[in-house]
């Protein structure tokens, strides 16, 4: 009987480069009030964002996708014909035909790569994160390109203040190769179905709505779990996190997660959403190219990441900053 | 647990939650209007409850919670 022969497995992966994509109109909270119900004191409170940016016409899913990838790969120091696999992972595609990550790649010289767009909501950066880790360690790539894109400004109802002044747009990309020593844990993920219609955009609509409350309260009681769960699966423990870049969706929100994890003071909080808004998938991305930008964060810093949203899903786990 | 026991635990999860003075925290009161705790603070503040007495708000019923004694009788209700 003829056996499959597989691969050597990688002894580990890590990210090589990070690259992110802010489009270039900004958005006051003053210029929301001018057209919706709300004030800058408000919006700051409640979510603690200051501004947010948003998409032009030309600054598509695909132009913000590849531009952050073409700088994560730039910093990677790989050439594009290396890479053999391109995940996007995005919830705004205008139409579901074709999926864009085929079309990323190639706009980013990379020939013929696996690629395949992934729909996990705000999760769906470490969900996508997850699979590269595990498929390089299988050896079945040899370096992924995984990048987080969305225009959610697309289908935000811009009158509607409980969504309209949260949800933003961007990009944020990471290239993974394998490594002598694991640089990503392996991914704590799940999901709560229960709660599908929590954020959505129901039948015959095409804008999002949130049940804010409902998930306010799941993110701030049913993650604490999978949180530590991401750490222990990787063999550390909170005193060993020097950044923590939960989903930029609320800062009450990352404030709360930063207290049950009974982080060390030195610890380095993400707060992207102040200026960046809450961008879904793109925001974990954004968050560590931001902390990396501003010196905050270090290479070879130790990331505890978090994404979570529309599924309900979730996923989070640790790594180790480029 | 009587009322009394009740509210000052409540007074309690107030002060850590909205930064409410004890003092403060008496039946009459509105959480948004005489508070400041928004719909927000009031999830943690179920959350709390949940931990110190057992007894689980659902968001619907949150909704129905306008005063510290609204909290204080469902509470009181709903105690094992």
């Amino acid at each position: 009987m003829t056996q499959i022969q597989l691969p050597t497995v990688a002894p580990g992966a890590r990210i090589l480069g990070l690259g992110a994509y802010r489009p270039r109109r900004r958005v006051t909270n003053d210029e929301l009030a001018q057209v919706m119900d709300t004030n800058d004191e408000w919006i700051q409170s409640r979510v603690g964002i200051a501004e947010r940016r948003w998409a032009s016409e030309d600054e598509t899913l695909v132009e913000m996708a590849v531009a952050a990838g073409g700088k994560a790969i730039a910093a990677s120091g790989l050439a594009p014909d290396e890479i053999d696999l391109v995940i996007v992972a995005s919830a705004s595609l205008r139409a579901p035909i074709p999926g864009i990550g085929p079309q990323v790649a190639h706009r980013l010289g990379i020939p013929r790569p696996g690629s395949f767009d992934l729909n996990a909501g705000c999760a769906g950066f470490c969900y996508a994160l997850g699979v590269a880790n595990d498929d390089i360690r299988a050896g079945s790539s040899r370096n992924a390109l995984v990048v987080g894109v969305e225009r959610l400004s697309d289908v935000t109802d811009q009158t509607d203040r409980s969504t309209a002044v949260i949800f933003a747009d961007g990009a944020g990309a990471a290239v993974v190769g394998a490594s002598d020593e694991p640089g990503i844990g392996p991914v704590a993920w799940g999901s709560d179905g229960d709660q599908h219609n929590a954020i959505e955009i129901a039948a015959g609509s095409s804008t999002m709505t949130m049940a804010g409350q409902a998930v306010y309260r799941w993110a701030t009681t049913k993650l604490t779990q999978t949180l530590f769960e991401a750490m222990e699966k990787a063999g550390v423990g909170p005193a060993d996190i020097d950044v923590f870049a939960p989903h930029q969706a609320n800062l009450r929100i990352i404030e709360s997660m930063t207290k049950k994890l009974g982080l060390p003071a030195s610890t380095v909080i993400a707060r992207d959403i102040i200026h960046a808004g809450n961008t879904s998938a793109a925001s974990v991305p954004l968050a560590l190219t931001a902390l990396m930008e501003s010196g905050e964060a270090k290479s070879g810093d130790l990331a505890l990441v978090l994404g979570y949203g529309a599924g309900l899903t979730f996923a989070g786990q640790v790594l180790v900053l480029p | 647990m009587s009322r009394e026991d009740i509210q000052t635990g409540l007074a309690e999860i107030l002060e850590e939650v909205a930064g409410v003075t004890p003092a403060d925290a008496t039946p009459e009161k509105s959480f948004t209007d005489d508070l400041d705790v928004d719909s927000l603070s009031m999830v943690e503040i179920a959350t709390a409850v949940e931990d110190k007495f057992g007894v689980a708000i659902p968001d619907d019923e949150l909704g129905n919670i306008k005063t510290v004694g609204d909290a204080i009788s469902f509470i009181e209700k709903n105690q094992g």
